[in-house]
């Protein structure tokens, strides 16, 4: 194994020489770079960026090589978060595939179903959505109806998604169904994947407060889903839920603490001016600094957490960093609306104003605050 | 950089911190220490004990005859001294006293006495309620090869059983200067009054007339007093942090196992959802403390010139979440959490004594905007 520092080393030579400089910049929503079928590049340097990560694994840095990943350790993935970081170099790819999904399929998977998938989700050639939640279960998610019936070497599935982000972009879809209608709620469910392209299979946009419309409503009408496709043992589904879940919390609580963001601090000295050295208005003043001392804390957190895990394996902590991280993006988003005045309530495309009731989602979806906190009270502190 | 968990060696010290505190320390001996009026305010056997662990020797170099191991170790102790609510002149002494003379310049050669537990030293700086360690009133006019001070100190930490009191005082021919004084607590002139504080810890007033001080009980050099002093304090802070972690941490502990215990309704009130979520937002606000109070620990022994903004960020945080920590601590035990046969009180009182000192939050809020340039 090399040397750690030697690792950062070549990798901060490697990112230098390879990272485009246009790549360099704080990514927005509207220059993610998603892959997929349809995906087309905003630029040429956004493609050779892709193109060269790919090649490296480093879309996927800690998975297998034979899989399309880096074969990195925890370690040295800290240590390529931190070299891009530092460079505030955007991530490559990102989406369902290589932070849900593919884990998911690496932790549960048959060798077949890791040798079909991983290599695309890898190279960014396939999108991915998550049904999950249904018109009739959203906080309680295990009383999910959607119906897979057995036909042998395969299921005939019927029911309704909604909240499926991107699902009219997307290429497969990961789907929660119910695999056997009379055992109780959490043991009669499995994860299956299907393409979207699938006959049975319509997704609906759904416009949101925020004029924008990520999440759909997806139709399943008799679609066919092959008994290849399920990840892990049938009627096991809730176990890999759980799994998503949990880095799906870990991954919306680290919302609005992205590198390369600018700070409260100067985006409110930019907005309000300063007067003697002290942001003009004293009541925003002492609000934007503890909403910075919490943020710290939190980022911290994350990063100990981080440490802990890779140090011992144990760590029960994503109910904590969702709740927080995303009760601390909406607290953001109020701010930044306090300091942009009545300008900030203009009705435009692409403002935080926008982005401010799009916060207003971020304690609701991957599980609402309130389940967050019952997570906590009954899984780590034992309440009954 | 050093993650965010401990060493196998900084773990040894914590461990074994928390065995010997569990049995000298706790509630039990501070009501011991408060109603049998104990003027000393401390027990001296655990204080000796304390000092063959090596307690007071962890921050002094080794040249001085300490162990010159790290802040991290030393706010592990400082984390269990705050749940155990431990009396001891540890921190006044081995955190503040001996940071001033390790970083100021030890002309009267009194580290080795510090590491050995053999001589005890009190920081007296605030004049005035709250903290505002710039704000000196006291003067020191030159004389011959000496000074004659002039002044009056408040909260100060320990002075009443310190063997040398270290006094801030602003040079009357320069008071842009603040000078940084060895003072001997039987010097001629100098008066020491305990205050009576709500935490039955040591506290008291030092009034200074006309006390006459050499030039070497001067620490470091004319114009270096308030950089060392501003050190110092992020020091103390995040040792201070550590406590108050400490404190919010085991009123949380306490109030969760009455959760589960006490029964109104034929059930135990921790079933309620409506305590069930204050409970988890409560431990989640103090896993944020551990972490800030880890980093900031580490920072004084990596990067000691750039830990000022995180003693801060540690110190409001930490001041913020142990006064919930306390506050939801009685509110949750109901009638009983008001008693004082029941010990839960003892915390909420040393909570806001340790958030006081050098600066509360509100305090510590604005430095931090300060230091981030707005």
């Amino acid at each position: 194994m090399q040397d750690l520092g030697e690792f950062r080393g070549t990798t901060r030579l490697w990112l230098e020489e390879n990272c485009p400089l246009s790549m360099r910049q704080p990514v927005t929503e509207r220059d993610i770079c998603s892959g997929g079928r349809r995906f087309v590049f905003q630029s040429d340097d956004q493609k050779l960026w892709l193109e060269r990560m790919v090649e490296r694994g480093w879309t996927a840095p800690t998975w297998p090589l034979e899989y399309g990943g880096g074969g990195l350790n925890q370690d040295q993935a800290k240590v390529l978060r931190e070299e891009m970081a530092r460079i505030t170099a955007r991530l490559p790819l990102q989406g369902m595939g290589t932070s849900m999904i593919g884990p998911a399929i690496l932790e549960f998977g048959s060798d077949a179903l890791k040798k079909q998938h991983l290599p695309q989700i890898a190279r960014g050639e396939i999108r991915w959505c998550q049904g999950y939640s249904e018109p009739g279960s959203g906080s309680d998610l295990a009383g999910l109806q959607t119906r897979a019936e057995d036909h042998g070497d395969h299921f005939i599935v019927n029911g309704q998604k909604v909240w499926t982000s991107n699902a009219d972009q997307a290429d497969w879809m990961f789907c929660l169904v119910r695999t056997d209608f009379e055992a109780s709620k959490h043991a009669g469910i499995s994860l299956v994947l299907f393409d979207m392209e699938s006959a049975g299979v319509t997704a609906r946009p759904i416009r949101l407060i925020s004029g924008a419309s990520v999440f759909c409503e997806t139709f399943l009408e008799d679609v066919r889903v092959e008994k290849s496709q399920v990840v892990g043992d049938v009627n096991n589904g809730w176990t890999i839920a759980k799994y998503l879940l949990t880095h799906e919390r870990e991954m919306i609580g680290g919302i609005g603490t992205a590198a390369g963001t600018r700070t409260l601090g100067e985006l409110a000295t930019e907005a309000i001016g300063l007067s003697d050295g002290r942001l003009s208005d004293e009541m925003l003043r002492t609000e934007v600094a503890t909403w910075e001392v919490d943020s710290r804390c939190h980022q911290l957190t994350m990063e100990r957490v981080r440490d802990e895990m890779a140090a011992s394996g144990v760590g029960n902590t994503s109910a904590m960093i969702k709740y927080y991280g995303t009760e601390m993006n909406k607290r953001r988003f109020e701010l930044l609306m306090a300091l942009g005045g009545s300008d900030a309530l203009h009705w435009k495309e692409g403002t935080d104003t926008q982005r401010w009731l799009r916060s207003k989602g971020n304690s609701i979806e991957g599980g609402t605050s309130e389940i967050q906190l019952n997570i906590i009270s009954k899984r780590i502190l034992g309440l009954g | 950089m050093q993650k965010l968990i401990l060493t196998e060696e900084e773990q040894m010290v914590r461990e074994s911190a928390a065995d010997f505190l569990s049995q000298k320390a706790g509630p039990g001996a501070l009501r011991n220490i408060r109603d049998t009026a104990n003027p000393q305010g401390f027990s001296s056997e655990v204080w000796l004990e304390m000092a063959e662990l090596g307690w007071p020797s962890i921050l002094i170099q080794e040249a001085q005859g300490g162990l010159g191991f790290s802040h991290v170790a030393m706010g592990q102790i400082m984390e269990l001294c705050g749940s155990t609510l431990a009396c001891s002149p540890l921190f006044s002494t081995a955190v503040v006293g001996a940071s001033v003379l390790s970083l100021g310049g030890d002309r009267l050669a009194l580290l080795p006495k510090v590491a050995a537990g053999n001589l005890t030293l009190a920081l007296a700086i605030d004049e005035a309620p709250r903290h505002n360690p710039q704000s000196i009133a006291t003067r020191a006019v030159r004389r011959g090869d000496g000074y004659t001070l002039n002044g009056e100190k408040t909260f100060v930490v320990d002075g009443n059983v310190a063997d040398y009191l270290i006094v801030s005082v602003r040079a009357d021919e320069d008071p842009e200067d603040v000078l940084l004084f060895l003072v001997p607590r039987d010097a001629e002139g100098v008066t020491i009054t305990k205050t009576e504080m709500v935490d039955s810890r040591n506290s008291a007033t030092v009034q200074i007339n006309d006390v006459t001080v050499e030039s070497d009980q001067l620490i470091g050099q004319s114009g270096t007093g308030l950089a060392t002093l501003q050190k110092v304090l992020n020091i103390a802070n995040v040792h201070l942090s550590a406590e108050l972690l400490g404190i919010a941490n085991e009123c949380f502990g306490r109030t969760l196992r009455y959760l589960n215990e006490r029964k109104q309704f034929g059930v135990e009130i921790g079933s309620f959802q409506g305590l069930q979520h204050r409970a988890a937002i409560l431990w989640t606000e103090i896993e944020l403390c551990k972490s800030i109070v880890l980093k900031a620990l580490r920072a004084l022994d990596e990067s000691p010139d750039e830990a000022g903004l995180l003693a801060s960020t540690a110190k409001a945080k930490t001041c913020q979440v142990a006064e919930l920590a306390s506050n939801e601590g009685i509110q949750m035990h109901g009638g009983i959490g008001m008693t004082d046969e029941f010990d839960i009180g003892f915390f909420i009182k040393r909570a806001r004594v340790a958030q006081m000192l050098y600066g509360d939050r509100r305090y510590h809020l604005n430095r931090y905007a300060e230091l981030r340039a707005y």
